[in-house]
């Protein structure tokens, strides 16, 4: 290496610890230990420059780099997201269901949390976040492959007058879509995507469905449905991101996904033993209202924290989350008052989760008052949706995964089309068009996907339980344990 | 002997079991029931989907006491179970064939 190399690494070195983006200045080599005396002495006027990150493709740059506000915050967001479905999902669903079944509907979302982990981490992130072609991303991050946070010894050789010293440079990768944090964060945070969005579709087939047959719907699920919808939205050269399809935190992504695989579910399994016949009331709303409370706060981290940074962008994400949610969950508990007679527990709580997913795909481009607009309109469509719509299609889609958050997931994407503003920073246009096409893209590929993947699953193992598995209740006849 | 079962509101167990207390009676079991007669359910929806539940929770209460004592015992339920309304209760007298204390095996009389 040359000496002007060194020195220029040894300068980048002395002055790493107090801030990111430095571009050190020559003179402040003079302040700095003892043996940078070789810099001070070679260092020429030329500024030393960290290595840029690329926009196109993960790429290592140096420790000093990372920006400290948007790593802490990215790691809370990930943390927040994390506990949407553990706990937040489990409960939400467990309260639901009815009390012989509560274990089982737990364990799905603890399993799907640890299955999608493994698999992500061995190829799911590769092909979400990697380049690839417009339609699914590469293999090099393998296994994480090139996920990497470093030390590098770079010798500094001697001068005539001092001794060598080594230098120790912190390398670490960051991806080109988070390019202030350690890729690292990235992946953990968008794994939590990642396990949320096959949990939800658990809600379609409650009460009903082998673990076995689960297990392989979910695995096979993440990797040929989830991976490469993400990968159309949110990866630059994804067809979706490419032609302007709005998508701030997974309104397509996440919810149509996983909201119209959940009616691929319903139509595949068929109702419940005695559905419509026999009383299925939820066995504790208690734990649904704590699962949705936790949905809410972890929320946060789902759309204030897709802005990948601690700045205004987040800030303004978690205040429109904020207002559409306050606004739908009043707005299903209106209608339901008005249409109904009373306003139910389970209907503000219903109302809360349908404004949080019709603001998720709005949520860094809209400003409040559109919020509040696009939460009305989830609570009051939402609502017609799980009561009015299901009952006069007739599927058995138990906890209204598709009535919530497919319907919910179009009525945000389409509203963001209508309402994205251009005014905030960050922001884009939006187009109703555009938005329809990534829409219907969804909703075409998931749904039959999906269907297949049922099928096969169905034809080697079985989807469902028998009927005497049913009745006696999934948590002793899969799990072989029961709540008292 | 009689076993007496007194269906009650389960708000009126303190007062039905102060009452038996008062003409005698040391024992008794209470189990929590679901029942209906007269009296109407509620309705319940969830997402929709009505529900009519027609059982009301009920109290359960089982005494057995000795033929001389079960009038006065009848009447002190239905004076303390008492509260006006449809589906205060009711009270079923069955004849008890034989009592015995398990833990020294005294039978009938000496067991109530």
């Amino acid at each position: 290496m040359s000496t002007l190399l060194r020195a220029v690494l040894f300068t980048l070195l002395a002055l790493s610890v107090p801030s990111a983006w430095a571009d050190p200045p020559a003179e402040a080599a003079a302040a700095s230990t003892a043996a940078s005396a070789p810099a001070a002495a070679t260092a020429a006027a030329v500024a030393p420059t960290p290595p840029a990150p690329s926009s196109s493709q993960p790429s290592v740059i140096l420790n000093a780099q990372i920006n400290s506000g948007d790593t802490a915050w990215m790691l809370t967001s990930t943390a927040l997201v994390l506990m949407m479905t553990v706990p937040g999902l489990a409960l939400f669903y467990g309260g639901m269901v009815r009390k012989k079944n509560v274990l089982a509907t737990l364990m799905q979302s603890f399993a799907i949390t640890c299955l999608v982990t493994i698999l992500w981490y061995v190829i799911g992130y590769s092909l979400a976040f990697t380049p690839g072609t417009p339609y699914i991303g590469g293999l090099s991050r393998l296994f994480m492959n090139g996920v990497i946070y470093v030390k590098d010894i770079a010798a500094v050789a001697a001068t005539k007058d001092t001794p060598a010293v080594q230098a120790v440079i912190g390398k670490v990768s960051v991806s080109h879509l988070g390019v202030t944090i350690p890729e690292t964060v990235y992946a953990m945070f968008q794994l939590t995507f990642a396990i949320i969005t096959p949990a939800l579709i658990c809600g379609a087939f409650a009460e009903r469905m082998k673990f076995s047959a689960m297990l392989w719907f979910m695995g096979a699920w993440s990797i040929i449905v989830y991976a490469p919808v993400a990968h159309w939205m949110w990866e630059p050269g994804g067809w979706g991101a490419t032609a302007g399809v709005l998508d701030f935190a997974g309104g397509t992504v996440v919810h149509i996904n996983a909201g119209v695989a959940a009616l691929a579910c319903a139509l595949a399994l068929g109702k419940r033993v005695g559905y419509n016949k026999e009383p299925m009331a939820p066995h504790n709303l208690v734990l649904t209202v704590i699962g949705a409370s936790l949905l809410w706060v972890g929320w946060f981290g789902f759309n204030a924290g897709s802005a990948g940074a601690a700045d205004g962008r987040a800030g303004m994400a978690m205040a429109v989350t904020q207002i559409a949610t306050a606004a739908a969950a009043l707005a299903w508990m209106g209608t339901e008052w008005l249409v109904k007679g009373r306003p139910s527990v389970l209907g503000i709580a219903s109302g809360a989760v349908a404004g949080l997913v019709a603001i998720t795909p709005a949520s860094g481009f809209v400003m409040p008052t559109p919020a509040l607009v696009i939460g009305v309109a989830a609570g009051v469509i939402c609502f017609l949706a799980a009561t009015s719509l299901k009952k006069a299609l007739g599927y058995d889609d138990s906890l209204d995964a598709f009535g919530v958050h497919c319907i919910g997931g179009i009525v945000g994407a389409l509203l963001t089309g209508v309402f994205a503003s251009t005014a905030l920073d960050g922001g884009q246009a939006g187009s109703v068009i555009t938005q329809l096409q990534g829409v219907m893209a969804t909703l075409a590929y998931s749904f039959v996907a999906s269907y297949i993947i049922l099928k096969v699953i169905d034809f080697t193992i079985g989807l469902r339980v028998n009927e005497e598995q049913e009745r006696e209740g999934l948590d002793v006849s899969l799990h072989g344990e029961h709540v008292e | 002997m009689k076993l007496i079962t007194a269906i009650i509101k389960p708000f009126k167990l303190e007062d039905v079991r102060k009452a038996i207390g008062e003409v005698g009676v040391q024992g008794v079991t209470v189990t929590e029931a679901r029942g209906f007669g007269r009296q109407r359910g509620h309705t319940e929806i969830y997402r929709g989907a009505e529900y009519n539940v027609e059982f009301v929770p009920k109290t359960k209460v089982e005494i057995a006491v000795p033929d001389s004592l079960a009038e006065q015992v009848i009447e002190a339920i239905s004076k303390a179970a008492r509260d006006g309304k449809v589906g205060d209760g009711k009270i079923f007298v069955l004849d008890l064939e034989q009592v015995v204390r398990i833990r020294t095996g005294e039978r009938d009389a000496s067991a109530i």
